[in-house]
């Protein structure tokens, strides 16, 4: 069964993938996966290169076709129809752009094939520069413009043709990264604006989480988990998962019954019972929600001694490496508020981690 | 004033001083790689084109040399007026009067446009098939192209004879398969000159074709299919514009040797009517008439200028392109 992560009641089913497979040689890039993406939502398929993401959009695209299962978009069968009469259209990783054509050449390129008459062509592809504000470069050579510029050329190309579900394949991993946050933010408004449904292939977990209305994680042709960003974040069904989206320390238990957990740390306070009395698990701690003093904090009723043998200094904060008890490292992050911007702990210093039941997840799997 | 604004002299540590004497041996050389080129095409072209077209101003005679003027050095200034005053445009008039050099000419274009014509028919779909063919198998096919270079073309051509004569391997075929009753006359026709002139330059039609073609980014071509492009329009819309430099390296590269083409057309060709290679090879071997065989050399140079200058200026814009 797909956990679709509670697909949002007034969002109806555009996309469904049911029991897709594809399958390339003995290689199995998809593996009968199922998965619902709601009309309007920007939706992102998230996963570490070779999970199958960039396969499943291109299936949706019609460049590749299922080995197994079927496609619905709208609720129509679109497995076999090929790329050229789906009404999706895709933005290239490259951006794929014609370097024989200048810039309105390119984006006007689909209607032309719709042999739309050549005034209307012109009036919405300039209305179409105006939203990826390119007013005015509508004759430059594709060589002439920069790559943030070429980026959204692709945009534009891609949206013109008021596709029902815009595909955006890596569509920022060529900008460098000021610009690519920038961008993020634009093509949220882009989409909230249109009222297109995206769907974006990203490697890239913070662009994911930034722009996305859910995310499908995935590994090896399988869904992982497929949430909100926040839910993926804070509720991870996984130690895969946990440990794939941002930082974070896990911690092998036994459930010991009545919110406790028995680790070789000794015994540790959760906030419920996640599984049978005996189970193992693993408890997931967030750099973030752990606090960190020199003192042994009073009442605090998970709390351990360690001592900081690694720091990461990232301006706005700092990454601890704390080393346990039992030699196991803790990563702790915490606010540089000290005076003058300065970390707070140094290397050596002895401290104790502590942390609230409700700020762990304790996994199953 | 500020202090940074002034630009201060590069203060001369002793460290410089070797270090420019080495940029400086470097520039010498870099120099030098640049005027390579230069001096090999005065060598090699500049001054026989000049002899050449002297020649092409001088009178036929039976001498060794066959021709008039010879420069007389030891004469002096004399000598060089005496010389100048002799060279004529004799030769241009003659042949811009006889039809014969004119039918020539035409003939050479004619076999050029349509060979060239019906080498981009053929070469086209290949290059194309070998471009679009798994990435290991392409070293072999290209090389299955370039193949027949291994044998001398001379023996090739030949070898085309023995295929086209009356009891050739071609009317054996035909007549086998029952196609053609009485076996036709191949050889020595016009038809034979396009079958060997089609057959030699087919490798220069496919490789510059095969060159853009390969390195045509496939994402194009989805981009295409994606915003509404089925294969046949894909094709038209973007990998045939992409591969024009292609297409014109190939044209030219066929089309201005086939224009001069001499072994061919005097191995498989009639006698009904010349091109100009052999009209050519005529008048300087067998009439021994230098100045107008040079004539016709010159006058062919100014005619393939034309599409020379014209694939120039096609690929500076390429290159343009591509910065």
């Amino acid at each position: 069964m797909a956990d679709d992560g509670g697909l949002a009641g007034d969002k109806p089913v555009l996309v469904r993938f049911e029991s897709v497979a594809k399958h390339f040689g003995a290689l199995i890039a998809v593996d009968a996966l199922s998965l619902d993406i709601g009309r309007g939502e920007f939706f992102a398929l998230l996963g570490p290169s070779g999970c199958g993401k960039t396969t499943l959009l291109r299936m949706l695209a019609g460049f590749e076709t299922p080995s197994a299962g079927r496609i619905l978009l709208d609720g129509e069968d679109i497995s076999s129809v090929p790329p050229h009469r789906r009404p999706v259209n895709m933005m290239f990783q490259s951006y794929a752009l014609f370097p024989h054509l200048n810039v309105e050449k390119n984006v006007g390129f689909g209607l032309r094939q719709e042999n739309m008459p050549r005034a209307e062509i012109a009036e919405r592809v300039e209305a179409m520069l105006a939203l990826v504000r390119l007013s005015g470069y509508g004759k430059r050579r594709i060589d002439q413009l920069s790559g943030g510029q070429r980026q959204r050329v692709a945009l534009a190309r891609a949206l013109i043709k008021q596709p029902r579900v815009l595909l955006l394949d890596e569509p920022l991993a060529a900008l460098d990264k000021k610009l690519r946050a920038e961008t993020q933010f634009e093509l949220m408004e882009l989409q909230r604006k249109l009222g297109t449904t995206f769907v974006i292939v990203t490697h890239d977990q913070e662009e994911a989480m930034i722009v996305a209305d859910r995310i499908a994680v995935m590994e090896r042709g399988r869904l992982m988990q497929v949430a909100k960003p926040a839910e993926i974040y804070e509720r991870p069904n996984s130690r895969w998962v946990a440990d794939f989206i941002g930082e974070v320390t896990l911690i092998e238990g036994r459930m010991a019954g009545a919110g406790a957990l028995e680790t070789a740390l000794g015994r540790l306070r959760i906030a419920a019972e996640a599984a049978a009395p005996g189970a193992t698990v693993w408890l997931a701690l967030r750099p973030e929600k752990l606090r960190m003093s020199r003192e042994r904090p009073a009442g605090e009723v998970n709390a351990l001694a360690g001592t900081v043998f690694e720091i990461g200094y990232r301006g706005d904060i700092s990454i601890y490496k704390v080393r346990l008890a039992d030699g196991s490292p803790m990563k702790v992050s915490l606010a540089n508020t000290g005076a003058g911007g300065a970390p707070l702990f140094s290397s050596d210093d002895r401290v104790w981690l502590s942390w609230p039941p409700e700020a762990g997840v304790v996994l199953t799997r | 004033m500020s202090i940074e604004s002034k630009p201060s002299p590069r203060p001369a540590s002793p460290a410089d001083a070797p270090l420019k004497g080495r940029d400086k041996k470097r520039d010498w050389a870099s120099r030098l790689v640049v005027l390579l080129p230069y001096l090999w095409l005065v060598l090699f072209f500049l001054v026989p084109f000049a002899i050449v077209f002297k020649i092409s101003l001088s009178q036929t005679v039976m001498a060794q040399p066959p021709y008039l003027p010879v420069f007389d050095l030891a004469a002096g200034w004399q000598g060089v007026t005496n010389f100048v005053a002799q060279l004529s445009l004799d030769t241009y008039t003659l042949i811009g009067s006889d039809d014969l050099y004119l039918l020539s000419y035409l003939k050479s274009l004619q076999v050029a446009a349509v060979s060239t014509a019906i080498l981009l028919l053929i070469g086209y779909p290949l290059a194309y098939g070998i471009a679009r063919s798994p990435r290991g198998l392409q070293p072999l096919l290209v090389m299955l192209v370039v193949l027949p270079f291994w044998t001398s073309f001379l023996i090739r051509i030949y070898a085309w004879i023995n295929i086209l004569q009356r009891d050739g391997l071609l009317n054996d075929v035909l007549v086998t398969l029952h196609i053609v009753d009485k076996p036709p006359a191949w050889l020595s026709s016009d038809t034979a000159i396009y079958i060997g002139v089609i057959y030699s330059y087919l490798p220069f039609m496919v490789l510059p074709l095969y060159a853009v073609l390969e390195k045509m980014d496939q994402a194009l071509l989805e981009a295409a299919a994606d915003l509404g492009c089925t294969r046949v329009a894909a094709f038209w819309r973007v990998t045939l514009p992409l591969s024009w430099p292609g297409v014109a390296a190939g044209a030219l590269l066929c089309f201005i040797p086939i224009v001069g083409e001499f072994v061919i057309p005097d191995l498989l060709g009639g006698s009904e009517s010349l091109m100009i290679g052999q009209t050519l090879w005529t008048e300087f071997f067998s009439n021994r008439d230098w100045p107008v065989a040079s004539a016709i050399a010159v006058a062919l140079l100014g005619l393939l200028l034309v599409p020379i200058l014209l694939y120039e200026r096609l690929q500076r814009r390429a290159l343009a392109g591509e910065n």
